[in-house]
C-alpha cells in the first residue's frame, strides 16, 4: 500500500497548476468575473488540447487512458484556481458527445431543477429526458428555462420548469468533490498568507491563537477531506464517494468562511477574491448530491440496505 | 494512490488473521476494570502469547503497514489491546530503541516484548501540563546515582508499572527546553508514593506519584544529560502517530451497531439523528483513509510518524466524542443510564481532547510547524 501520490500523478497536478496559471491567472479570472457568464472558448479549446476532457478516454480512441485518480487530481486544481465553465459535464461527455473530448463542444447537463452555463453550452445531456439518448435541443432547453440571478458571478444558471432527477453519475459527484477539495486548499493557503503578512498590535495576526487556531482547522478539514477524495478516487465505491463529497462541501464552505474572516474588512470586499471561492463552493455543495442526500446514502449503507439514488 | 495491500502484506494478514482465530476462543475472561493486578495479569498474558507467536515487536517493526494491519486485524477479531503495556510498546518502548544504548536496549526491551515488564510514564505535573517543559521535578547527580524529588501526575498504570519513562530537571540554570533529562526509574525505589486518581467516570485510570529523594542509576538514562527534551519529543511522535489505529475501527464498528439500535428502537426515523450518524459515517471512513496516508508517509520517512498525526488527533477526539454524544441521542433516557452500553464510553471519551495534548496545544502545532505561522500568545 503506498496511498501518497506515484511521481507520474504529482507530475501531472504540477502540469495543469502550471498551465492554469499560465492561462488563467488573477487577471484573467477578475475578467471573467466581469464579462458575466461568457466562456472563454479559446481557453476551452486548449484544455481540450491538454487533455483535460479526454483524459480517462482510452488511448484508442484518442484519450489520455488515464484514470479516476488522475481526472480527482486535475479537478482539484481547476477548483483550486477557480476555472470557470461546464467542466465536469464535457469532461463526462467525452466520446459521447462529437467534439467535447476535443475541448470544441461545451456540453452541459441539468442537476435537479437547475442547469449552468446553459446559455453557452452547444450540448445539453439530460438523462431524465428519455428521447435522443437523453439529449434535447439547446434551443429547447433555453425555451422551457428561466433564467436565475446566480450568487456565483462565474456560474451562470438557469432553472427548469419540471426538476430532472436523473441519476447523477458517481464520478461527477467525486468531482465535484475533488474541486471543493482543490477551493478549500486555496482559501486555507490564502488565509494562512494574511495572517503572516498582515499585522495589528506590532505583529503579524497569525502569532495570535484566536487567529491561528482558525488555520489549524482549516488544515484539518482540507487534509480529512483530501484523504476522503482521494481515497473514492481509488476505490471507485458509490458510499465512499458519497462521503467524500459531504466533507469536502464542509472543507470548501467553511474554509471559504474561515479565509473571509482572518481578511476581516477586505474579505468582505467584491476585490478580494474569497467572496469567489465562497459562492463557487455555495454552488457545488447544492449540486452533484448535496449534504443531506449524501447523509442518507452513508446512513442507509450502515444498515447495508442499498443506496437509495439521490 | 494506491490502497492495495502487497502479496507480502496481505500474508501476513492471513496469518494473522488464523492466528487470532485460533487463540481469541480460549483466551480467560477480561477482569474486573477496578481490579488493577488483575488487569495488568491479563494484558500481559496477552503480550506473552503475542511475543510467543512471533507478533510481539509488532509496535517496533520496521514497517508502519504492517503495524496497521495488526491493529486493523486485532481490532476487528475483537482481541485485546495493549492496555497496561501501553506505555512499555508505544512510548518507552519505541524510544529506547530509538535512542537507547546496546545495553539499554538489551536491558530493557526484551521484558516489555514478553509481557514481563510494565512501564508507566512520569511527564506530567501539577504545574506543568500543556507547558510540559516547565516541569520542576529535580534530579541531582550524586555519585552513581540521580536523586530525584518531585511529583508527577496522570500517571497511568503506576501502581502496578515495574519501570517509569521519568522526566527531570538536571539544569535548573540552562534555559527550560535544555535542562531536562530522561530517566528509567525503578517503581520499587524507595521514597515512592503513589496516590489514585478518580476520574469522572468513576475508575481510577492514572495516579498521582511523590517522589522524596529517589535514588535513579545514572546508567538508567536515556540520551544524554540535559538532552530529555530532544528524546521526548521522539516520544510524543511516537504517540501521535499510531496510538489511535485500532480505535478508529472499533469507532467504524460501534457505529453500525448504533445505526441498528436506532432502527430498532425507531429513533432511525428521526431524520436529523439518521443523517447526523450517516454524516459520522463519512467522518470515521475518512479518518481510516487519513491513517492510511499517514501510515503511506511514515513508511516513505523510514518509520517515524510525522505531525501529520495532529492532524489526526484533532478531527479524531472530536469526532469521538460527537459519536459517543450522538449515542446518548440514540438511547434517549437511557442515556443516563451508566448501566448501558456506550454510557461510560461517553465519559471516557471527554479526556482525548486534552490527553496527549490538548487540542488547543495541537492547533499550535499545526498553525506553527506546518503552517509555518509564527510564535505568539
Amino acid at each position: 500500500m503506498d496511498f501518497r501520490l506515484t511521481e507520474d500523478q504529482q507530475a501531472l497536478k504540477a502540469g495543469v497548476r502550471a498551465l492554469l496559471e499560465r492561462r488563467f491567472d488573477r487577471e484573467a479570472l477578475r475578467a471573467a468575473v466581469e464579462a458575466g457568464g461568457t466562456l472563454d472558448r479559446a481557453l476551452w479549446r486548449e484544455l481540450g488540447v491538454a487533455g483535460f476532457f479526454a483524459l480517462r478516454l482510452p488511448e484508442q480512441e484518442g484519450g489520455v487512458g488515464l484514470g479516476l485518480p488522475e481526472a480527482v487530481l486535475l479537478f482539484e486544481e481547476a477548483g483550486r484556481a477557480l476555472l470557470p465553465g461546464p467542466l465536469i459535464a464535457t469532461h463526462l461527455a467525452a466520446g459521447e458527445v462529437p467534439g467535447a473530448a476535443e475541448g470544441k463542444t461545451v456540453v452541459t447537463r441539468p442537476d435537479g431543477a437547475l442547469v449552468d452555463w446553459l446559455d453557452e453550452a452547444d450540448v445539453v445531456v439530460d438523462e431524465s429526458v428519455g428521447a435522443g439518448g437523453g439529449r434535447e435541443s439547446v434551443e429547447a432547453v433555453r425555451r422551457r428555462a428561466e433564467p436565475v440571478r446566480s450568487v456565483d458571478p462565474l456560474t451562470p444558471l438557469h432553472r427548469l420548469p419540471v426538476a430532472g432527477p436523473g441519476p447523477v453519475p458517481a464520478d461527477a459527484i467525486l468531482l465535484a468533490a475533488a474541486e471543493q477539495l482543490g477551493s478549500a486548499a486555496r482559501t486555507t493557503e490564502t488565509a494562512v498568507q494574511h495572517a503572516r503578512e498582515r499585522a495589528q498590535f506590532g505583529q503579524p495576526i497569525g502569532a495570535f491563537q484566536a487567529v491561528k487556531h482558525l488555520c489549524a482547522e482549516m488544515l484539518v478539514r482540507t487534509e480529512v477531506a483530501r484523504a476522503a477524495v482521494y481515497a473514492a478516487a481509488v476505490t471507485a465505491d458509490p458510499v465512499e464517494i458519497a462521503g467524500a463529497k459531504l466533507l469536502a462541501d464542509e472543507a470548501a464552505v467553511r474554509c471559504a468562511r474561515d479565509c473571509l474572516q482572518v481578511h476581516g474588512g477586505m474579505g468582505f470586499t467584491w476585490e478580494a477574491d474569497v467572496h469567489l471561492h465562497l459562492k463557487r463552493a455555495w454552488v457545488r455543495a447544492e449540486r452533484w448530491l448535496p449534504a443531506a442526500a449524501a447523509e442518507e446514502r452513508e446512513a442507509a449503507a450502515l444498515l447495508g440496505t442499498p443506496a437509495e439514488a439521490a | 494512490m494506491d490502497l492495495a495491500y502487497s502479496e507480502e502484506e496481505e500474508e501476513f494478514r492471513a496469518g494473522l488473521r488464523k492466528w487470532l482465530a485460533s487463540v481469541l476462543p480460549a483466551l480467560p475472561p477480561r477482569p474486573d476494570p477496578r481490579d488493577w493486578p488483575a488487569r495488568r495479569a491479563y494484558d500481559c498474558g496477552w503480550q506473552r502469547g503475542l511475543y510467543d507467536a512471533g507478533y510481539a515487536d509488532v509496535h517496533w517493526d520496521a514497517s508502519p503497514t504492517r503495524r496497521l494491519i495488526f491493529l486493523e486485524e486485532s481490532e476487528r477479531a475483537g482481541a485485546p489491546y495493549v492496555g497496561a503495556n501501553f506505555v512499555g510498546l508505544l512510548h518507552a518502548g519505541p524510544t529506547i530503541a530509538a535512542e537507547g544504548t546496546k545495553a539499554q536496549r538489551e536491558r530493557w526491551l526484551p521484558p516489555v516484548l514478553r509481557g514481563d515488564e510494565v512501564w508507566c510514564q512520569g511527564f506530567s505535573e501539577p504545574d506543568a501540563g500543556s507547558d510540559l517543559a516547565s516541569l520542576r521535578t529535580r534530579a541531582v547527580r550524586d555519585g552513581d546515582a540521580y536523586v530525584v524529588t518531585g511529583q508527577k501526575i496522570w500517571t497511568s498504570h503506576a501502581e502496578v508499572a515495574d519501570w517509569c519513562e521519568l522526566l527531570v530537571r538536571t539544569d535548573a540554570s540552562a534555559p527550560r527546553h535544555r535542562g531536562i533529562t530522561w530517566l528509567a526509574m525503578p517503581m520499587d525505589a524507595t521514597g515512592i508514593t503513589v496516590r489514585p486518581l478518580r476520574t469522572l467516570a468513576g475508575s481510577t485510570e492514572f495516579a498521582e506519584v511523590f517522589l522524596d529523594e529517589v535514588r535513579v542509576p545514572v546508567e538508567n538514562r536515556i540520551g544524554e544529560e540535559n538532552d530529555g527534551w530532544r528524546v521526548t519529543m521522539v516520544t510524543l511522535s511516537f504517540e501521535r502517530g499510531t496510538a489511535f489505529v485500532g480505535e478508529v475501527v472499533a469507532c467504524r464498528r460501534v457505529l453500525a451497531e448504533l445505526a441498528r439500535a436506532a432502527r430498532a428502537s425507531g429513533a432511525w426515523d428521526d431524520d436529523v439523528l439518521r443523517r447526523r450518524i450517516g454524516r459520522l459515517s463519512a467522518e470515521f471512513r475518512a479518518l481510516w483513509r487519513l491513517t492510511q496516508w499517514n501510515v503511506s508517509e511514515a513508511e516513505a520517512s523510514g518509520g517515524v510518524p510525522g505531525i501529520g498525526g495532529s492532524v489526526f488527533k484533532l478531527r479524531y477526539s472530536h469526532a469521538r466524542q460527537e459519536l459517543y454524544d450522538t449515542a446518548a441521542a440514540v438511547l434517549g433516557p437511557d442515556a443516563l443510564d451508566l448501566g448501558r452500553e456506550w454510557n461510560l464510553d461517553r465519559l471516557s471519551s471527554l479526556s482525548y481532547t486534552i490527553a496527549a495534548g490538548t487540542s488547543q496545544i495541537q492547533r499550535n502545532i499545526v498553525a506553527e510547524r506546518i503552517l509555518g505561522l509564527p510564535k505568539g500568545r
